[in-house]
């Protein structure tokens, strides 16, 4: 699979590229913007994996929903534009405990896993249906409470937004 | 042999190469002579003002946060769109208790005034003695609306 490996690195470049942008621009906006094509090598990334209704829900609520609302806070906040966002150092020690522990626990993951690796299919079959059968069936109460969560989500961001009443 | 990704992903491509090209040879081919009133933003031929980032209105936000949460019900509209049928009345009512829940918050914003628009009040401009009509001036408030 020659093509697939270099679409495959084309897309992990993009990926790990502009997250690297994310974190090391000094600008929020390029920072923002450049979140965008994270999004959208996680998408590719997810194709890859023959997750289509997967990339397709990253592309439609994080690229589509969730940066425009993230530029919407950047934008909001007249105070962030115009200055230079500290990308210095702090807390470096329990910052690389951290990733270090993050880091171990993803490469043990992907080791243990790694047997069943399979090369991929030469065609994506479609993994909408499976997913609604099982959330119809097997996963109809964590599929309810999604709902309850995506309420409060609804109703405390928009009670923490409300401008207080003027009398 | 190209599945369906595949041709998107084309598209895509093609999409980049198209913008490209255009811009790469409109840059090989245009003058280049640039000089200070020429390089400044387009602004009608007034001279610009400020910054072009501006802070928008905290509305903006209230409202791309509810789309959010539309957006994700939608996404959980497409896979039980594709089995409802075959599932039967249980299925039916599952979504419809989903959707009552996402309604109720719906209701909430709603009635709450979420998604009324601030409007800024009307400036009156007033006469003052000695001076002749003033233009009321704008609040920080105002601007950012």
């Amino acid at each position: 699979m020659e093509t697939f490996d270099i679409i495959f690195y084309l897309f992990a470049l993009i990926t790990v590229g502009s997250a690297c942008i994310v974190v090391f621009s000094k600008n929020i906006v390029y920072a923002a913007f450049s979140l965008l094509f994270t999004f959208f090598g996680v998408a590719g990334l997810y194709v890859l994996l023959q997750a289509d209704f997967l990339a397709v829900t990253q592309v439609l609520v994080y690229v589509g929903g969730i940066l425009t609302l993230l530029l919407f806070g950047v934008m909001l906040t007249n105070k962030v534009i115009s200055v230079d966002m500290k990308t210095g150092t702090l807390h470096a020690v329990p910052a690389m405990i951290l990733a270090a522990v993050v880091f171990g626990s993803l490469a043990g993951l992907f080791y243990a896993t790694w047997s069943g690796v399979t090369a991929p299919a030469s065609s994506i079959i479609s993994t909408a249906r499976p997913i609604g059968e099982m959330l119809m069936t097997g996963y109809a109460l964590p599929f309810e409470v999604a709902s309850v969560i995506l309420l409060v989500a609804m109703i405390g961001a928009a009670f923490m937004a409300r401008r207080p009443k003027k009398l | 042999m190209l599945t369906e990704f595949g041709r998107v992903f084309l598209f895509i491509l093609i999409g980049i190469v198209f913008v490209a090209i255009g811009l790469v040879v409109a840059w090989l081919l245009r003058p280049h002579r640039p000089y200070p009133s020429k390089r400044t933003t387009y602004e009608c031929g007034e001279t610009p003002v400020g910054d072009t980032r501006m802070r928008f209105n905290v509305r903006f936000y209230v409202i791309a946060l509810i789309f959010i949460v539309f957006d994700v019900e939608v996404v959980f509209l497409f896979p039980w769109a594709l089995v409802y049928l075959s599932l039967g009345w249980f299925a039916f009512f599952e979504m419809i208790a989903f959707l009552t829940i996402l309604f109720a918050g719906y209701a909430y914003v709603w009635r709450k005034g979420d998604l009324e628009w601030d409007r800024p009040a009307p400036r009156i401009p007033r006469y003052e003695r000695g001076v002749g009509v003033r233009e009321a001036r704008l609040t920080e408030d105002e601007i950012a609306v």
